[in-house]
């Protein structure tokens, strides 16, 4: 495992300290995602990290990469014009649940069936913490959000499943508990040439934790612990066992066609048939 | 039941915990999850190290720190003890 000092070289450290509040698991998630990105071995330059509006979009502005922070839920949109007009550079999108789950959901599911080399990892809350704990799409069942403030009676996504059924070819989950198996599940996805989805299950002690018996840091990661299960395992659940379970690890993969490789490939089409009937 | 003799063995060094103050924003994570319970807290919730003596540089305080402040030194590698190259 590198040293600490290793990944602040990746830090914006005069921002520092950041503006998450005390106990926020955003801040874990940007560490895996700097370990992923050494251990992948890329170059602080052949990076960029794209993120929308909301708590875990604040990431980008800590990170000493070329960084742009965009409108809510259009982070896709953008990421996508860079992977297109320079697709030798690495695209990363930090994002929240309100981001990719809700306003930007729709950019997400096309990002998807495209497949497109990007990766993306979402910051799973459960709520919309930068505007006071609103439940989102990804708010579990029954739970309490000043929104919901008699239980959530929404069935939550499962942006895992969504993102399969959309045409992702890498789809992975973890929480910030497991924190030594993060790193790995999301340098794979940045080594993966398609469309790359990790999405990572974070505490919000402030709004979600308070409002439902989880007021402190470190019981919002026993809760993580105790409502994740491995993906073997989970298979071997019963219906019945598997609701308000989460199945972590890499719970999916496949190869297809990557979509700026074809688009090159349309491009030098075009140009041997307009070059050889010249208007 | 004879004691193994430790005193041939060079003294086990603890290592180097430190803690950022200026970061740490004391949410008691490392505390709370440090398998050797190796961490104390002041009055202001602070983390104290207290034990490094029993630190086994697991490095979980220092991944699931989310503000970055926990660092732990790694272990030095004893020249005498490098296996030469055949």
């Amino acid at each position: 495992m590198e040293p600490l000092s290793e990944v602040k070289d990746f830090l914006r450290i005069e921002k520092f300290p950041h503006i998450w509040c005390a106990g926020c698991g955003h801040g874990i998630i940007l560490q895996s995602f700097l370990r992923a990105v050494i251990d992948a071995g890329i170059d602080k330059n052949d990076m960029v990290v794209v993120s929308g509006i909301g708590c875990s979009s604040r990431a980008v502005g800590y990170v000493d990469f070329d960084t742009l922070h965009t409108a809510h839920g259009r982070a896709l949109p953008f990421a996508t014009g860079i992977k297109m007009a320079k697709p030798e550079l690495n695209v990363a999108i930090l994002a929240g649940d309100g981001d990719i789950a809700a306003i930007g959901g729709n950019h997400f599911i096309h990002a998807a069936r495209r497949n497109i080399d990007l990766t993306v990892v979402i910051f799973n809350n459960f709520n919309y913490g930068m505007t006071g704990g609103q439940s989102s799409p990804l708010t579990c069942l029954n739970a309490i959000a000043p929104t919901t403030p008699y239980g959530n009676i929404e069935r939550p996504f499962d942006i895992c499943s969504l993102a399969i059924a959309a045409g992702a070819t890498y789809v992975a989950r973890s929480t910030t508990y497991h924190a030594l198996q993060l790193p790995e599940l999301i340098a794979n996805g940045i080594r993966h040439h398609g469309f790359s989805v990790i999405e990572v299950l974070t505490g919000c002690p402030t709004y979600y934790g308070k409002f439902n018996s989880l007021r402190s840091p470190s019981k919002m990661l026993e809760w993580q612990r105790d409502h994740s299960v491995n993906l073997k395992q989970y298979q071997m659940l019963s219906e019945d066992a598997k609701e308000g379970k989460f199945a972590i690890g890499l719970i999916h993969s496949a190869e297809r066609p990557e979509y700026t490789d074809e688009y090159s490939k349309i491009i030098q089409k075009v140009q041997v048939v307009s070059q050889k009937e010249p208007r | 039941m004879s004691e193994i003799d430790k005193s041939s063995d060079p003294p086990k060094t603890s290592p180097k915990i430190t803690i950022h103050e200026k970061w740490c924003k004391k949410c008691g994570i490392c505390v709370a999850f440090c398998p050797k319970k190796v961490f104390d807290t002041d009055d202001f919730g602070l983390p104290l190290v207290n034990r490094p003596e029993q630190c086994i540089r697991c490095m979980l305080c220092v991944i699931r720190c989310p503000d970055f402040a926990v660092d732990v030194e790694r272990a030095k590698e004893d020249p005498e003890k490098k296996v030469p190259p055949p």
